[in-house]
């Protein structure tokens, strides 16, 4: 079983994709059909990727060298230049193993949970059609061998982001993000794109395996300056995907889509890709210091700058948004650290508590009819004790409280900084999960505990809605004892995921310390803002106080507004400068300029047209008197043999 | 004094005077305006031809007589072509009422 799942590791991405294939040709008129479809195909490309991964993790061979499975898509034959060779394959290997398994997992507890919440929607069957066909394209990015296959993968994911965000398609605010979600990401994977042309001109591959062998001794093929352009071109793609600064506007206009979607790809799956794409070419950015520079502090201030945006934000789904912003920061500052081990940990534990709270927030939006701010929530743990329940376990993870999951990934990342010498970057993600524990927290006193709105008329959800809340949360309480300090060797996620690192690190008693003692002080803070005070006043007043920090904070800094005047004065400038070029010079001068010409030298020929024979007649005699006259002076003797016959 | 004119008529002549021939016909045929007058023009080069011919056959290859031969044939074939000439231009004239070449210029732009 476990053999044939991981020879048949094809068959995960294949699956999801079937059932798409299946639900837009044939199901689409039967919901529940439809929905059986994508629940089944997902929980059997689950069981398939359970089993591979069950394979990989019990055969340390791989971590060294990945299984590949690989064909031959297309070769071209260049003139003058080696052959053009692309091959399409699957990698197993731990980190892509993982990935499959998680990913699967999540996916199918969230198509579980939208048969509940999408109930009574008429699209209910393409919702399910675009989950499966995201699966799909997720499970192909993760498992690909290629880079180019990769990439193919990557604008598929891209494209069912744009579906699914402007899904509610009667919403000009849903189809206004899923533009602006498109159109920022385009931004990025034009860079994406430049440094995969750039690493296959140079190295002449983009398989990964041969890649890395080839990477590793660059400076055969390349100088070190052409190597930092491609890492920085290459890392452009994650900073648009991932949502770093400053490409992250699009993730919290994201939440215009329907909740399940904001969990699946919003959260724990097609963001952390770029995280992932980064994680795959470690061996690329680890050979080019300044790139892993770039990296980390971009990492690290996209966290520091999206938590202080949640600081004061009031829509939940919004505040949640931006803590996946700077959670993806987190990884990104993991990644440029050196430490693949605690970035795809975090990955790991983040999906599922960042998943848990956003099935939780559409369990409360469901059950309150879709109003949104917190502010106007109060005391919903009484009548939606499993949702309540669930969410607290989430914010006890992302807070870093052990033993849940996040204590263990967040510590790591921690770690991580400290020992590579990076103390700024430390303080400012220990500053972060400050934050990250107030803000997450203010969320749960305001929307959970307190005192109930009159006018909100909660109700628990559905089964199928409580159930992949109930199972995440598990995910999250023990998701992370696979990577504690004290787990044993071999079942220890250091020991199969990891790059370059050393693979005992001594638990450092005095960050671990630190960081609980940070995020218990966030959630204290949080606790007297929120909770003890029935009014509220004290969290006014302090908001008042510093009320041009509290405006800046609200308003996203502006980045919105600015963007929007560059596109305005800047993009579209230019844009009328070329209309006006195209409507004058090249219609006015090249185009009717080349048809006046021809006018012209047409008027003059038709003088000749008398219709007069004798006309012709004459010009016949000339044309033969000079061809005569021509050949007499140049070829004599066989001008009499054209002209008269004479040998 | 006494001028010695001995002159005798050679191949020479008579393709010069073939030549001239020739040349006034075509003249006739590119400026007159009457067609009658060109068909009478046509008629001239083809005569001139004949001449040419007829030269040929005398000075070059006496013995045979295939210039002669030759230049029957272009007579007959002149009659024949005069006889469908008069008659397209008959034709024209039924519907224009004009023979002059210059007003038949439907073909113009």
């Amino acid at each position: 079983m476990v053999e044939f799942a991981m020879q048949h590791a094809w068959l995960v991405p294949l699956l999801p994709a079937l059932s798409f294939v299946i639900i837009v040709l044939l199901t689409r008129p039967w919901q529940k059909l439809s929905a059986l479809v994508s629940i089944t195909g997902m929980i059997s490309s689950c069981v398939i990727a359970a089993l591979a991964a069950y394979g990989v993790f019990t055969n340390h061979a791989l971590t060294e060298k990945p299984l590949v499975y690989a064909a031959r898509w297309f070769s071209l034959g260049l003139p003058g230049a080696p052959d053009l060779q692309i091959n399409v394959g699957v990698q197993l290997d731990p980190t892509s193993a993982m990935m499959i398994f998680m990913v699967s997992l999540v996916a199918s507890l969230i198509q579980i949970y939208s048969v509940g919440y999408m109930e009574g929607d008429p699209g209910f069957s393409v919702f399910f059609s675009y989950l499966s066909l995201f699966a799909s394209s997720m499970l192909l990015l993760v498992i690909s061998s290629n880079l180019l296959q990769m990439f193919v993968a990557w604008e598929l994911v891209g494209l069912c982001s744009y579906l699914l965000i402007g899904f509610y398609t009667h919403k000009i605010s849903a189809r206004e993000a899923a533009k602006k979600a498109f159109v920022t990401c385009r931004v990025a994977d034009f860079g994406l794109l430049l440094g995969l042309l750039a690493l296959q001109i140079v190295f002449g591959t983009l398989d990964m395996v041969e890649l890395s062998e080839k990477v590793h001794h660059f400076e055969e093929y390349t100088t070190m300056g052409i190597m930092t352009l491609i890492a920085v071109l290459v890392f452009l793609g994650p900073i648009g995907k991932s949502g770093q600064f400053p490409l992250h506007v699009w993730l919290p206009d994201a939440m215009e889509g329907p909740t399940p979607v904001s969990a699946l790809i919003h959260a724990a799956t097609m963001v952390v890709a770029g995280v992932y794409l980064v994680g795959r070419t470690m061996f690329l950015f680890s050979e080019v210091p300044a790139a892993m520079e770039l990296i980390a502090v971009t990492g690290a201030f996209t966290a520091l700058f999206a938590a202080t945006i949640a600081l004061t934000q009031r829509e939940i789904k919004r505040i949640l948004a931006y803590s996946t912003v700077s959670q993806l920061g987190y990884m990104m500052l993991a990644l440029g650290v050196g430490s693949l081990t605690a970035s795809m940990f975090h990955l790991w534990t983040h999906a599922f508590f960042k998943a848990l709270m956003f099935l939780a927030a559409g369990s409360v939006l469901h059950a309150l009819h879709h109003k949104a701010d917190v502010w106007e929530m109060g005391g919903l743990l009484k009548k939606m004790p499993i949702t309540g329940g669930t969410f607290v376990v989430g914010g006890l993870a992302i807070a870093g409280i052990p033993p849940f999951a996040g204590f263990w990934s967040k510590d790591e990342i921690l770690l991580m900084a400290y020992n590579s010498g990076h103390y700024v970057l430390f303080a400012m993600a220990a500053l972060t999960a400050f934050m990250t524990a107030f803000y997450m927290w203010r969320l749960i006193f305001l929307a959970f505990f307190g005192d109930e709105k009159p006018e909100n008329h909660p109700h628990e959800s559905p089964w199928t809605m409580t159930m992949p809340l109930v199972v995440l949360a598990v995910m999250a309480t023990i998701g992370g004892l696979v990577g504690t300090p004290w787990t044993p060797w071999d079942m220890n996620w250091a020991n199969w995921i990891w790059f370059h690192e050393a693979h005992h690190g001594e638990p450092n008693y005095m960050i671990m310390i630190g960081s609980v003692v940070l995020a218990a002080s966030g959630i204290f803070l949080a606790y007297q803002l929120y909770c003890v005070d029935k009014t509220k006043a004290r969290a006014h007043a302090l908001a008042d106080k510093y009320r041009a920090l509290h405006t800046l904070s609200f308003n996203k800094f502006y980045i919105d507004e600015i963007y929007l005047w560059f596109n305005h004065s800047i993009i579209d400038g230019a844009a009328k400068l070329f209309f006006m070029f195209d409507i004058y010079i090249m219609d006015g001068i090249i185009i009717n300029g080349i048809a006046a010409v021809t006018r012209l030298f047409g008027e003059g020929a038709r003088v000749s047209q008398t219709g007069r024979l004798q006309n012709y007649a004459l010009v016949f005699f000339l044309g033969v008197l000079a061809v005569a006259v021509i050949l007499a002076f140049t070829d004599p003797s066989s001008a009499g043999l054209m002209l008269g016959g004479v040998k | 004094m006494m001028l010695h004119l001995t002159l005798t008529v050679s191949l020479a002549h008579y393709l010069v005077l073939s030549a001239i021939l020739f040349g006034i016909g075509l003249f006739g045929v590119l400026v007159k305006k009457n067609a009658i007058a060109v068909l009478i023009c046509i008629e001239l080069m083809l005569n001139a031809v004949n001449i040419n011919l007829i030269a040929f056959s005398k000075y070059v290859t006496p013995g045979d007589f295939i210039g002669q031969i030759f230049a029957i044939f272009v007579i007959t074939v002149a009659a024949a072509e005069v006889g469908v000439g008069l008659a397209i231009i008959i034709a024209i004239y039924r519907n224009r009422l004009s023979v002059n070449l210059d007003d038949f210029d439907w073909l113009k732009w």
